[in-house]
């Protein structure tokens, strides 16, 4: 084109974009994807964490995939992932939906509802194991016998509390998306519902939550696929246990990696953790129907 | 945090701001006190534990176990947070500044580069390549990862500096940085493109003269929701870390804690003192923040 007009165009400016693309290319290659691949690479191989890596085969999975610690952290992973789903999902949309209204009190209300999405996971699970401190904390304060168990001592008990304070940090956010959510909905579905006598209740089941599918999938996703990933939370309130109550997949691969110098097995679990998140997500995905709007995913 | 997995909206903020001039009440006259008592409740469950800390951390350490939990001292002291001051915290704070700001600022531009030659140049095929990779980054869990980045660092001779927290942090905050900032460039009419070429501007140019200002609420989303998640990190400094002149302050707070356990007040004091500079934040820019939290997230 500029041979035929004369006007040398800015040397061919389109060649100019690829490069504009380099920089994050190349940090996300080098500090992502190489590792992706690396993990792969290094569950085939045995290595402390300090000296050399050497190859071994199959060691490493065997190890871990004949280890009854694994199927154990996966049933853990899964209860946390399923039950904090369960306890999360319906507040998050009571609470969004809430939100969502107009009244001046509730605006207020949620400049404090939140305020735990500002706070590190490590603040909150340290504030919290003060708190349930079954000597000094709140309970034993109070002195109601009922709120001063040993809440981290106890497995069942642990379970919960990591429950309740992985709820505790997350329903904010998941109310935020579905005040987003609901503010969507178009009014005249509410106006035509009051015109017919819907009440409160039955507009919300019969419009409210209909219209938020789509919502309720994105938030799900971001929930489950999300809970894969919970590490600090749980490694500072309970370090997994009391024993290995609640010894997360992401924590197996920590302690046997960083504390038990077990890098190969650790990378194993790690490849697993990659493949259930990959097919959790895609999964989910399929759930949503081709429709959940321009999916993201896409490109995969 | 959870940012594994998004889907794209429009400019969420316009629909809304349309429709909340129109509407002052859902659901019509009657008063809802079901729904108010509930938020109640909800504020007490929110509320007590962050009440209670920080109440307890101005409470003296002989006199805590004795008080009434709930009840503020009459005689708060500011001892709890002076010990917490005198055990480096400054320190940790400034490290904290470093790498998030570090991190923060290459991830950010890099990304809006990207974003700018993904949108622009999607004609081409390696850019749609890219951008798929990108992509995929959203679906992994990318804190699995974190064994063959501290081989990388220790490879690099990078491990126990900063740095080390900086460049994985920056990847890690890649995927959903470029996907938020294309899904806003490509709301940017193509006409203004085509007219700042014909004026001769690069496409160098173009990127900071053009598409930068037009996006720049976008931009500022994403450096605040990478900010808080860099900030609030804990695994990375805890894995390619080792030196307590390094740490960052979730790290340090752990590490406190360990130390001074059962020092209630003080660890509390240092819980408070860390989360309180976000929280100054919160305060004045609150609608950025959030809405820096839910960018690219949506229907």
């Amino acid at each position: 084109m500029s041979a035929l007009t004369g006007h040398p165009r800015p040397r061919d400016a389109r060649g100019v974009l690829p490069w504009l693309a380099a920089p994050a290319l190349v940090l996300f290659v080098g500090f992502a994807v190489i590792p992706l691949f690396g993990v792969f690479a290094l569950s085939f191989t045995t290595w402390d964490g300090i000296g050399a890596i050497r190859p071994s085969g199959l060691t490493s999975w065997r190890k871990v995939l004949t280890n009854p610690g694994l199927p154990h952290a996966l049933w853990v992973t899964f209860l946390v992932m399923a039950v904090s789903w369960a306890v999360q999902t319906p507040l998050s949309i009571l609470l969004g939906t809430f939100l969502a209204g107009r009244q001046c009190y509730r605006a207020v209300l949620g400049v404090v509802y939140f305020i735990p999405l500002m706070l590190s996971s490590a603040a909150i699970a340290i504030a919290y194991k003060a708190l349930l401190d079954p000597n000094f904390g709140l309970g034993a304060g109070l002195k109601i016998h009922a709120l001063s168990q040993d809440w981290l001592g106890r497995p069942g008990l642990a379970f919960g509390v990591v429950v309740f304070v992985v709820s505790w940090q997350f329903i904010p956010f998941h109310s935020l998306i579905y005040q987003g959510g609901v503010q969507q909905i178009p009014k005249s579905l509410y106006e035509a519902a009051q015109l017919d006598g819907a009440g409160r209740i039955r507009q919300f089941f019969s419009i409210t939550l209909p219209q938020l599918k789509y919502t309720i999938i994105t938030s799900s996703t971001l929930m489950v696929v999300g809970s894969l990933t919970f590490f600090d939370l749980i490694f500072v309130l309970t370090e997994g246990g009391p024993g290995d109550a609640t010894r997360v997949l992401a924590l197996d691969m920590y302690k046997r990696g960083f504390q038990a110098s077990l890098m190969g097995p650790a990378s194993a679990i790690a490849v697993i953790l990659v493949l259930l998140g990959l097919s959790l997500a895609l999964l989910l995905r399929r759930l949503g129907g081709r429709d959940a709007g321009a999916s993201q995913l896409e490109g995969v | 945090m959870t940012t594994t997995l998004t889907k794209p909206r429009r400019r969420p903020q316009k629909a809304t701001q349309h429709e909340r001039q129109r509407h002052p009440r859902r659901a019509g006259g009657r008063r809802n006190w079901g729904g108010g008592l509930a938020g109640l409740l909800w504020l007490a469950v929110v509320t007590v534990p962050l009440y209670w800390a920080l109440i307890t951390s101005l409470k003296a350490r002989s006199g805590y176990y004795a008080s009434n939990p709930l009840v503020p001292s009459s005689d708060p002291t500011l001892d709890n947070y002076r010990m917490v001051i005198e055990s480096d915290f400054v320190r940790y704070f400034v490290n904290s500044v470093v790498v998030t700001a570090g991190a923060v600022v290459p991830a950010v531009v890099f990304s809006f580069m990207a974003a700018y030659a993904i949108v622009r140049g999607w004609r081409m095929r390696v850019l749609r390549a890219i951008n798929g990779l990108f992509l995929m980054g959203l679906a992994i869990p990318l804190q699995a990862t974190v064994i063959p980045v501290y081989l990388i660092i220790i490879k690099l001779h990078l491990y126990d500096s900063l740095l080390a927290l900086i460049l994985p942090s920056i990847a890690f905050a890649i995927p959903l940085s470029v996907l938020v900032l294309t899904n806003f460039i490509r709301d940017v009419p193509k006409e203004l493109f085509d007219s700042m070429r014909v004026d001769g501007a690069g496409e160098w140019t173009t990127l900071w003269r053009l598409a930068a200002p037009l996006t720049r609420p976008a931009i500022i989303t994403v450096a605040i929701f990478n900010a808080l998640t860099i900030w609030n990190g804990f695994l990375l400094p805890l894995i390619l870390t080792q030196s307590p002149e390094r740490r960052t302050l979730p790290l340090a707070l752990w590490t406190f804690q360990g130390q001074y356990g059962v020092n209630v007040p003080a660890v509390l004091a240092a819980v408070v003192l860390t989360t309180l500079p976000v929280l100054v934040l919160y305060a004045f820019g609150r609608r950025q923040l959030l809405s820096g939290l839910t960018a690219g997230f949506s229907r």
